[in-house]
């Protein structure tokens, strides 16, 4: 099963302070090992919701809202992609994540990946004609 | 509301999952010192015991793997001390010094601290040794590098757990009676070991991707294990261009998986399939293995090649679109490197869509008197395919009949009897 793991905005990196050498050189040995033992599929850092933007809808108005937003620790600063064979391995390897914030209170949030046969029927063959489309440019896009 | 989750909670799933991730280390870095794989993975079971006694009580520690580590490891170093193994394991030492092996470290200590990538490799090299029969290479390395429980390879399976315990007990001791190092092989030996470790994780992927026997076309736990067996290995020997072309291979199939299988578990043949379907990040994963095994310049060999097929599949966009000239060209190319009869098989298949069934009619012909295809249910299932398009229904449908007969997986067996329905005069001929 596959599970994204979601590494929470902290100050520093919604104020665009980049990681210490010695974090980035931990995070570099962390992944290693991700990939070393086949777990990793992909993972990448976000750069600060001041740069972000959200689309807010309502009924068929859409509202374009720049950042930065509030609510810091509820922001995503960077995410992981792993296949592991249960929760529990996900959390195993999570604890080993070198601390994000360096010595302070950083938190990372685990949630398991739908896979497409969870949506069952919901998902009609025009729904995945489209996906479809859209995946292809995304792949083509690599 | 959240809660916390009391650390005390669930330690038996936490170690589970810690057995998980270091088994394979653990056992890798106890065969060096002990020279066993044996008497490794009986000394890693122990430290799991250990672990599973005072856990409960003392909590996980702060580095679980390093805890398993330090207590097998001081098993071992009681072992070794006993006098009879003690003895016996000096003058294998002294034998294998003797043959000119390596020099040993006599401060165990100081060995077992050692990093452990190479240990690791030794471990697959050793359980996928050609002297193994490939039954036993899967089930040992499922078992020690995948840390699955006997039970689970055995449900994968579908045999009995006494059956999969004792292949892996005549596993070890053929090891030992072959007195098989725990090496990396040498230079010369290194092309045929290599094939016996990419054999074995491709028979397990295939298990799991073409169920050869029972009612489950696919086994998601074999394909999710042989891919994980494939990354690692393509990280501990990145200069091996066919192990990228193994892993390239295996994640463009298991891309398709999902469309493999229709609402009601049936069979979807490839060109039949959903393509919003297929799964997009093991795609660009397999391309991208697919480019690191063809940028090392030496000359591809038959996963690379395959890979390379797999991959004009999955960059067309529709079927129709898929580039057959060359998935031909990448055919006559493999067909000249394994000759295998199932490759000349897939390359009439390639020629049929790229220049007309009668071409490959024509192939498959002269295939027929090959015996290693004489069960094989898709020589039937193709030449019935091809005698269908030719506009031959009749003929047709006894190819059908053949192929279904032969075919062991009851939903290839369904989408065959199908394709006879089509073929009956009812259906209008």
């Amino acid at each position: 099963m596959r599970f994204i793991v979601l590494v929470k905005a902290t100050e520093d990196s919604e104020a665009g302070v980049m990681p210490s050498q010695q974090l980035l050189s931990d995070m570099g040995n962390f992944n290693e090992e991700l990939v070393k033992a086949g777990v990793m599929l992909a993972g990448e850092g976000l750069h600060p919701s001041s740069k972000g933007v959200r689309i807010a809808f309502d009924g068929d108005e859409r509202r374009v809202i720049d950042g930065p937003f509030a609510e810091t620790k509820e922001l995503v600063a960077g995410y992981w992609l792993w296949q592991v064979k249960s929760l529990d391995e996900a959390i195993e390897w999570a604890k080993r994540i070198p601390n994000p914030d360096g010595k302070g209170g950083g938190v990372v949030e685990i949630r398991q990946v739908f896979e497409a046969d969870d949506f069952g029927e919901e998902l009609t063959p025009e729904l995945r004609e489209q996906e479809e489309r859209l995946r292809r440019e995304a792949a083509a896009n690599q | 509301m959240p809660t916390i989750r009391p650390s005390s909670s669930n330690v038996n799933r936490t170690i589970e999952a810690v057995w998980r991730i270091e088994s394979a280390r653990l056992i890798a870095g106890l065969a060096r010192l002990v020279r066993d794989i044996g008497l490794a993975e009986d000394l890693a079971q122990e430290a799991l015991v250990a672990a599973l006694e005072q856990w409960p009580e003392s909590g996980v520690p702060d580095k679980p793997g390093a805890w398993l580590m330090g207590t097998a490891k001081h098993r071992a170093i009681d072992r070794l001390r006993r006098a009879d193994v003690h003895e016996r394991k000096t003058q294998e030492l002294a034998r294998e010094a003797e043959i000119g092996g390596q020099a040993e470290n006599p401060d165990l200590d100081a060995e077992i601290d050692d990093p452990f990538d190479d240990d690791l490799l030794r471990l697959i090299f050793t359980t996928c040794h050609p002297v193994l029969s490939t039954d036993a290479r899967v089930a040992l390395t499922l078992r020690l590098l995948g840390g699955l429980t006997t039970k689970e390879i055995a449900r994968s399976y579908l045999v009995s757990e006494s059956t999969v315990a004792q292949r892996i007990v005549r596993a070890k001791r053929t090891l030992s009676a072959a007195r098989v190092p725990f090496e990396v092989p040498e230079r010369d030996e290194l092309p045929d070991r290599l094939a016996s470790v990419l054999e074995a994780i491709y028979l397990i992927f295939n298990e799991g991707y073409a169920a050869t026997a029972g009612d489950d076309l696919i086994r998601p736990e074999l394909i999710e294990e042989s891919l994980r067996l494939g990354r690692i290995l393509a990280e501990l020997l990145p200069s091996e261009p066919e192990v990228h072309g193994l892993v390239a291979l295996m994640e463009l199939q298991a891309s398709r998986s999902r469309a493999r299988i229709g609402p009601s578990g049936e069979q979807v043949l490839l060109l039949d399939q959903d393509r919003s379907r297929w799964d997009w990040v093991l795609v660009s994963r397999g391309l991208a293995a697919l480019e690191r095994a063809q940028s090392t310049r030496r000359a591809l060999g038959p996963y690379t090649l395959q890979a390379a097929i797999a991959a004009c599949h999955a960059r067309a966009r529709v079927a129709d679109d898929t580039d057959w000239e060359r998935i031909v060209a990448l055919y006559d190319a493999l067909a000249q490197l394994t000759r295998s009869p199932v490759v000349e098989l897939n390359r009439a298949v390639a020629v049929g869509m790229a220049y007309g069934p009668e071409a490959a009619l024509e192939l498959v012909d002269k295939l027929r008197s090959e015996p290693a295809l004489s069960d094989y249910h898709l020589l039937p299932a193709v030449r019935g395919d091809l005698l269908e398009k030719l506009g031959r229904i009749d003929q047709a449908r006894a190819e059908f009949e053949r192929a279904a007969a032969l075919a062991q997986n009851s939903r290839e067996r369904a989408v065959l009897l199908d394709r006879i329905a089509e073929c009956s005069p009812r259906n209008g001929g």
